[in-house]
């Protein structure tokens, strides 16, 4: 075994010698594309005015790419196919709702309670904490839903995790429509302290009629972000982006990473190499989970609604999106996938508005945007299933055809 | 029973009236198996006798209907696999399953993961100890990778890449990085050559000899299994029917009833 025997092997079949690392070489990756990306980021506000509608969506898109980013080590590091990421927006957003608005007006005695706020909210009545706690607040939150939900899909597979995530979303969403007429009072055991804290009428949620305002996010050093500048907004958006990079690069080069593309490719081998599926599929949860936590609190804040109408089914099905169209598993990928799908939906589409009264048809392009979006979506997969910036891993899967030595391989998997 | 002179005496594995049924359906029973230090032993039978099912029952990938399985001188019965393995017993199976989409050294690094402490946390800030750790780990897979014989330049090849001989190589050498006190082979010389089939024999012994691995082994090879085992036990429909030394199994009415069938009888 350990003697002469490659040589014969390659002299008995010859095969396609492929580079070591397809795509971007690693410091090429994790150095020099972050750098000019950021920077160049950094400077396209003074491009346009600070109010620009277009800065906005850009803040938007970079907070989705947060999202994309938080779910691809879900479904594309760990292969859980997460269809209720939705939930953890969810959760991150009432954690900024709840923490950061006059929603619970009735505090301490409708005097409200103040932690490191500055300007117009420290006078109002609710609760408010500084943003930088309530991010804090909203990745504990989001982290703990990420384990809840996670429990009840471990001892399933594909198709079956995909049925329960999508139940939790739907719950979570349910929830937070219905829930404007749940008491806290009404809660068993401390429903009375609760009643007593926030006042007898106290509702959990304000289903869609929204927690609005919310607090504007108030950073140390820097003045409270207003709706009319949108730059602050859009930098604090690029640094929440380069943060999540970052650990995302570093988790997927490390123990946990690997130990995530392994259960994703073959859970028993995985298991009997002794990684441990339960703990390291919980932890894929929890750390996806509280990436969409940390850009829910800033979409609430950003949006300056929370509002249980934004947190339906379709917006989990838009961020796989991203993860898919992006290239499942690869990280720049993402980041790509999540921009472009942003700027469809935001700039492209509001676009061809005028298209149909130009040709002289009367309808509305908004109510077919679901069809353009899939139209998109079953071009992409025709064209380029492995994604625009396919993980390296995935490119060769794909594109390698199978020789006779890959059928083992295949068999080993089904 | 033989005990060999490699062996020191000591047992690292032993079952006793390990049993496993599928609804209605036993597919071990009552098996009662013992194997000694620094041995290396095979377990042979016709083709669904039970024994891959008892291998699972070893690594605990599947819990025995009765009996008790203890490694190491610890009841392991019953425990997750990640938990055995991580006390020193490591396998590879009788289809390859290579982690497909990740090189060989990748592979093997994953091996290693119960030997490592990296957290998320320390994960993300890269601590010098995470640091030293994930090179340790590196340079173990290519030392392992080297061991079982595959060229360096392959070692950033995606397994899958690699031929049929290569990723078996791969998988045990994944198997290995562990430091297994115990090597459980399920049909390693599956699909190789006669020549693969030596090389791999002797580096079976290899093993035994340069790191007192002790090597538990699923055969059909004949050649392979007189080769190399000091003992050998028979499964048949889930029942230990012989065992014992390659000359006697050889000579064993039983087993060869099991393999060729009673003379004018129809097989049950």
């Amino acid at each position: 075994m350990s003697t002469a025997a490659p040589q014969e092997a390659a002299a008995a079949e010859p095969r396609r010698r492929l580079p070591n690392r397809a795509g971007m070489p690693p410091w090429v990756e994790k150095v020099v594309v972050p750098v000019v990306f950021l920077v160049a980021a950094a400077f396209l506000p003074f491009l346009f005015d600070s109010g620009a509608n277009f800065i906005s969506t850009c803040a938007l898109a970079l907070a989705y790419t947060v999202m994309a980013l938080g779910l691809n080590i879900i479904v594309g590091f760990a292969g859980l196919l997460d269809l209720g990421y939705v939930a953890f927006y969810a959760i991150g957003a009432y954690a900024m709702g709840w923490l950061g608005s006059g929603f619970f007006a009735h505090v301490n005695d409708d005097k409200g309670w103040h932690v490191a706020v500055t300007g117009f909210a420290a006078s109002l009545p609710g609760i408010h904490l500084n943003f930088l706690l309530v991010l804090v607040g909203a990745m504990i939150l989001t982290t703990i839903a990420g384990v809840l939900i996670g429990l009840p899909t471990l001892r399933l597979r594909g198709d079956y995790i995909a049925i329960v995530t999508l139940a939790f979303g739907e719950i979570i969403g349910k929830a937070a429509v219905n829930s404007d007429e749940v008491k806290l009072s009404g809660f068993p055991i401390i429903g009375g302290w609760l009643g007593d804290t926030f006042g007898q009428d106290q509702a959990v949620t304000a289903g869609r009629q929204g927690i609005t305002p919310v607090d504007k996010v108030d950073l140390p050093f820097v003045d409270v972000f207003t709706s009319l500048n949108q730059r602050p907004w859009y930098w604090l958006a690029l640094a929440m982006v380069a943060v999540v990079l970052f650990v995302n690069f570093r988790l997927r080069d490390s123990r946990l990473g690997r130990a995530w593309v392994a259960l994703r490719e073959d859970e028993v081998a995985a298991v009997s190499m002794g990684v441990p599926a339960v703990r390291t599929k919980l932890l894929a949860y929890g750390t996806g989970a509280a990436f969409g936590g940390f850009a829910g609190a800033y979409l609430g804040s950003k949006n300056n609604t929370v509002n249980a109408d934004q947190f339906q089914f379709f917006f989990s099905i838009y961020v796989l999106g991203m993860v898919i169209l992006g290239g499942l598993g690869s990280i720049w990928g993402v980041v790509l996938g999540a921009i472009t799908l942003t700027f469809i939906n935001y700039e492209l589409l509001p676009e061809l508005r005028d298209w149909p009264s130009k040709v002289g048809l009367d309808f509305d392009v908004s109510e077919i945007n679901f069809g353009i979006y899939g139209f998109l979506l079953v071009i992409m997969m025709i064209l380029r299933p492995q994604g625009l910036l396919p993980e390296r891993r995935r490119k060769m899967e794909l594109t390698v055809e199978a020789d006779t030595h890959d059928e083992s391989v295949y068999a080993a998997r089904a | 029973m033989s005990e060999t002179t490699a062996s020191n005496g000591g047992v690292v594995l032993q079952t006793a009236n390990v049993t496993k049924q599928f609804g209605g359906l036993t597919a071990v029973s009552d098996v009662t198996f013992r194997v000694p230090e620094r041995s290396i032993v095979s377990i042979i039978g016709p083709n669904g006798a039970g024994k891959t099912t008892f291998f699972n029952m070893l690594t605990g990938f599947y819990k025995p209907t009765i009996g008790t399985i203890e490694f190491g001188g610890r009841d392991v019965t019953g425990r997750r696999p990640d938990i055995i393995m991580k006390l020193g017993m490591a396998r590879t199976f009788q289809n390859i399953r290579l982690f497909a989409t990740m090189s060989a050294a990748e592979n093997v690094m994953v091996g290693q993961n119960s030997r490592m402490k990296a957290g998320l946390f320390g994960s993300i800030i890269r601590t010098p100890g995470v640091r030293k750790e994930e090179k340790r780990v590196r340079e173990k897979a290519e030392a392992e990778l080297e061991y079982v014989g595959l060229r360096r330049s392959w070692h950033d090849q995606l397994a899958i890449n690699l031929s049929y001989g290569d990723q078996r190589r791969i998988e045990i050498a994944r198997a290995l990085a562990s430091d297994p006190k115990i090597l459980l082979l399920d049909e390693p010389t599956a699909g190789m050559n006669p020549q693969e089939s030596d090389e791999l024999t002797a580096f079976m012994r290899k093993l035994r000899e340069e790191r007192g691995i002790t090597i538990v082994l699923i055969e059909h090879d004949m050649k392979v299994i007189m080769g190399v085992s000091e003992n050998i036990t028979v499964l048949d429909h889930g029942e230990k029917i012989a065992e014992g030394p390659p000359a006697e199994v050889r000579t064993n009415p039983r087993v060869i009833e099991a393999y060729l069938g009673k003379q004018g009888q129809e097989e049950g």
